[in-house]
């Protein structure tokens, strides 16, 4: 099992300057603690909607990678997406699912299915170019520069425990602070791109 | 609003709005089908090369798309039954409303005859989607003429250049006189 801050840690390290971040609950408190930068994209509202506000900036900005932060139960809610995405085939798009196989922002119930579910089985039965599930960490960070650079979309599903407890800060999180960052620095790059 | 009685009006015609979706800069349309536009919007769209259609398997799905799209200043429509509206309500009131984002929607009217108003349709589907959406505070545009589809294009402009969100209700199906293509 993976310690999910040591992942997004091993994550940090590989993500550029013009990537977008999408990512959600517990893995998006996390990953501000970790890596807090203008094209983190947190405002995703509802739960499960993670990879289609990622699918939307993909066709927006076609020219980045796009990385998302999605959780088992998250995605659960919109397995449908992966159908949507599957047939899109946005080329940079790099799909993490932290699997702990429970809601743990909401009592830490298990998800229906835990533990017996196949994402990674499901998104190449969806379309995705390609699917990898990781239950160790050094194989997960072996894995980062072919999984950033293959064309997606591609899904690494992480068999995750918590680590360190980083704040829920939700305030933020829906902020209009947290949307004008992300809008302007998007904006702004490309300015300076060209 | 959608007052007007439609028993003397002639339904919009698809290139009327199609049209109108092209003079907002509309270049992406995102949709699960819906009976009331599928043979003159949805169809007609789906071989325009000058739009891309995505094809998404839920509603809320679409919600997100447009509001993502947005950050990027491209302009998109989510075309969809008021079925796939009821189902996408949440996401709406987070995306679209609590954010303030410009999701612009287009909502054929399943259910609802051409003789009647929205309010009084026999469709009790039908009746509740104005008042939904008044208490959501959501914008809500009626197209169940030929003359109403002018308003889509100035709608959406200030759809964006506000950040509002916004509902076109379209209450009688679109003809489409070149047909199927």
């Amino acid at each position: 099992m993976i310690q999910r801050d040591l992942a997004l840690t091993a994550l940090r390290s590989h993500v550029t300057p013009r990537d977008l971040v999408v990512a959600v609950y517990q893995s998006c408190f996390d990953w501000l603690a970790l890596c807090p930068r203008d094209l983190n994209y947190v405002s995703t509202g509802a739960m499960g909607q993670a990879s289609s506000h990622a699918l939307g900036l993909a066709l927006g900005s076609p020219d980045r990678q796009v990385i998302i932060l999605d959780g088992d139960g998250s995605l659960l809610m919109n397995l449908g997406s992966l159908v949507t995405i599957g047939n899109v085939q946005p080329g940079k798009f790099l799909h993490l699912v932290f699997e702990n196989g429970v809601y743990e922002v909401n009592g830490a119930h298990p998800i229906p299915g835990a533990g017996n579910v196949d994402f990674a089985g499901m998104a190449k039965a969806a379309g995705y170019k390609d699917a990898t599930c990781f239950y160790d960490l050094a194989a997960f960070e072996r894995a980062l520069p072919e999984l950033l650079a293959s064309e997606g979309p591609v899904m690494a599903v992480l068999k995750t425990i918590p680590g360190k407890a980083y704040p829920r800060n939700y305030d933020y999180i829906h902020s209009e602070a947290a949307r004008h960052r992300f809008r302007h620095a998007l904006n702004d790059s490309r300015v300076n791109d060209a | 609003m959608t007052t007007a009685s439609s028993a003397q009006l002639s339904p919009p015609r698809g290139e009327d709005i199609i049209s109108q979706l092209k003079q907002a800069g509309v270049g992406i349309i995102v949709s699960v089908p819906d009976i009331v536009t599928s043979d003159g919007l949805l169809w007609p769209i789906s071989t325009d090369p000058d739009f891309r259609l995505i094809r998404v398997c839920k509603e809320d799905e679409g919600v997100s798309i447009c509001a993502a799209l947005s950050y990027s200043n491209t302009r998109a429509v989510l075309l969809m039954q008021q079925t796939g509206l009821m189902d996408s309500l949440n996401a709406i009131r987070a995306i679209a409303m609590d954010y303030h984002q410009p999701v612009c929607m287009m909502v054929g009217l399943q259910g609802k005859a051409a003789t009647e108003t929205v309010a009084e349709s026999a469709s009790y589907g039908v009746r509740i989607i104005p008042p939904i959406l008044d208490a959501m505070a959501l914008k809500h545009i009626g197209i169940d003429s030929r003359d109403d589809a002018t308003k889509i294009s100035p709608a959406i402009d200030n759809a964006y250049r506000s950040g509002d969100a916004l509902c076109f209700l379209v209450g009688q199906p679109p003809v489409f006189d070149r047909g199927r293509t």
